[in-house]
């Protein structure tokens, strides 16, 4: 028992570990950051694309369709391997020569923009339609109609949903250790492999731990609020 | 000349043609109104005349444009009719006076501070000045389809489509939305009106026109269709109305 404490909750391995763990996972915060960006706006835009009418839009409906099945059926380790072992294989002039972190992001953001996408996509579609008609009945555009009453109303109802997958990404930083980047998960298998204790991996949870409790408290505080406004309506 | 003349509109949903070979004539400053059971083709032919749905057969003529061609810019149409819906249709995230502001000032290019001085008039005019920063679900139903009229008028529209604007609103409501169109219809408003208010009609309507599974089959001044009606479907419709305590 004295053993388990010792290789796992070493208070002076925590302590020893703790700096090293911390510099890696300010890469974890930067990878979480860069790809939550690059995900609202690139989801944002391909579920618009999905939605688009008409016959002409078909290429470009499929190709939306096509990329979201291929990337939520992915595993997003093998997407980072594919990318990050993938395309500096290829010898593209700026593709094949880029950063380990930049490939993780790349990977990250491939695979959550194909989730987040399908997010966006129900919020679409759960504005009624008679709201797109009272907008364009105003003469508004199919843009504008878009822009100043479809989306805001949809992304209001994506937000529970869309932070719930942001905790799942800030986790997932975590997997692109397999390419290298020297973030927290790295970190701590070094320390871990030198000194022969696993206390390194407890920080590293402990900081993911602690990211993620606030964001999915604030999620729940989301959706309680919209349940109460939702109640107050009906009634 | 007419502001809006339709000729020979037909119009199917798949099997189900809902607007046969109707000709309807609406003058300027005219109020005509539209009525019938449901499901006679009321909406659809509102919907015709901003081209919200597009004919099968048929032409129309909305302020000396013919509409049906397939050239008109819909948009630059829709910014001269207004149209409101039984179902209000106001936007949710918005505060009322955004309702009122939005499409002057994305289609019309309004400034933003000439719009909300003209939507403060207008929320003046209809009684609703200081309800101009709440959301539209704070508002009663006949609050909000004043707004939906409101924010139709702000595009400064020559003519109005109102569908059964007060069809979803409680009794006690109906008064104050009538009122208002009733204003309206003084100012010179040319207005197509569908509707179940009968005495309503009759009181502002310079022609009524009786619409039976999709055609006009009679039409007239208010006092002919409602004390004098020709056809024997027309009477029927009444009496049906009569009894359910609308006339
Ligand atoms: N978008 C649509 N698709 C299919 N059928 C429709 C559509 N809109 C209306 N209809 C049909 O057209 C007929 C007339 O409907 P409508 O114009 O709404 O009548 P009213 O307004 O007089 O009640 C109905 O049978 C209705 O089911
Ligand atoms: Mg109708």
């Amino acid at each position: 028992m004295h053993e388990v404490l010792q290789k796992f909750f070493s208070p002076h391995a925590f302590r020893v570990s703790l700096p090293d763990v911390w510099t890696g996972f300010q890469l974890n915060l930067k990878l979480m950051v860069i790809a939550e960006v690059l995900v609202l706006v690139l989801a944002l835009a391909i579920a618009v694309v999905r939605g688009l009418p008409g016959r002409g839009a078909t290429p470009l409906r499929a190709l939306a369709i096509v990329y979201t099945d291929v990337f939520r059926g992915t595993p997003l380790i093998l997407v980072a391997f594919l990318v990050g072992f993938g395309l500096p294989g290829l010898n593209i002039k700026g593709l094949s020569t880029l950063s380990n972190f930049t490939y993780g992001v790349i990977a990250l953001t491939l695979v959550y923009t194909a989730y987040v996408t399908e997010v966006y996509r129900a919020g679409i579609e759960s504005v009624h339609p008679s709201q797109r008609m009272a907008a364009r009945s105003l003469g508004l555009s199919y843009w504008q109609a878009m822009r100043y009453v479809v989306i805001p109303q949809a992304v209001r109802r994506v937000i529970p949903p869309l932070l719930n997958d942001f905790v799942g990404l800030q986790k997932d930083t975590a997997l692109v250790t397999v390419i290298g980047v020297a973030e927290s998960v790295q970190q701590a298998q070094q320390f871990s492999q030198n000194n022969f204790n696993f206390t390194s991996y407890v920080v590293a949870a402990v900081f993911f731990i602690l990211l993620t409790i606030p964001l999915a408290r604030f999620t729940d505080h989301l959706i309680r609020i919209r349940e109460r406004r939702e109640r107050a309506q009906l009634t | 000349m007419s502001f809006v003349s339709l000729r020979n509109v037909t119009k199917a949903f798949g099997d189900n043609v809902v607007l046969r070979d109707v000709d309807l004539q609406v003058d300027e400053h005219n109020v005509v109104c539209l009525i019938g059971a449901s499901g006679s083709g009321k909406s659809t032919l509102l919907r015709c005349l901003n081209l919200l749905e597009v004919v099968d057969r048929g032409e129309i003529e909305v302020d000396g444009q013919t509409i049906t061609n397939g050239q008109v810019d819909v948009n630059a149409l829709r910014r001269k009719i207004g149209i409101v819906f039984q179902a209000y249709n106001l936007f949710p995230h918005m505060t009322v006076i955004d309702n009122v502001t939005l499409a002057p000032t994305k289609v019309r290019r309004v400034s933003k501070a000439d719009a909300r001085d003209r939507a403060k008039d207008l929320l003046e005019r209809i009684g609703l000045a200081e309800k101009a920063d709440e959301f539209p679900d704070r508002l009663s139903g006949g609050q909000q389809q004043r707004v939906a009229i409101a924010r139709a008028l702000a595009m400064e529209p020559k003519l109005m489509l109102l569908d059964e604007i007060t069809s979803a609103l409680d009794p006690q409501l109906v008064a104050e939305v009538l009122t208002l169109v009733r204003e309206l219809a003084e100012t010179g408003m040319t207005m197509i009106i569908a509707t179940h208010e009968m005495s309503f009609a009759r009181e502002v309507a310079n022609k009524v026109c009786f619409l039976d599974e999709g055609v006009i089959s009679e039409e007239g001044p208010p006092e002919q269709i409602f004390s004098a009606p020709q056809q024997p479907r027309t009477r029927e419709f009444l009496a049906r109305v009569l009894a359910a305590g609308r006339l």
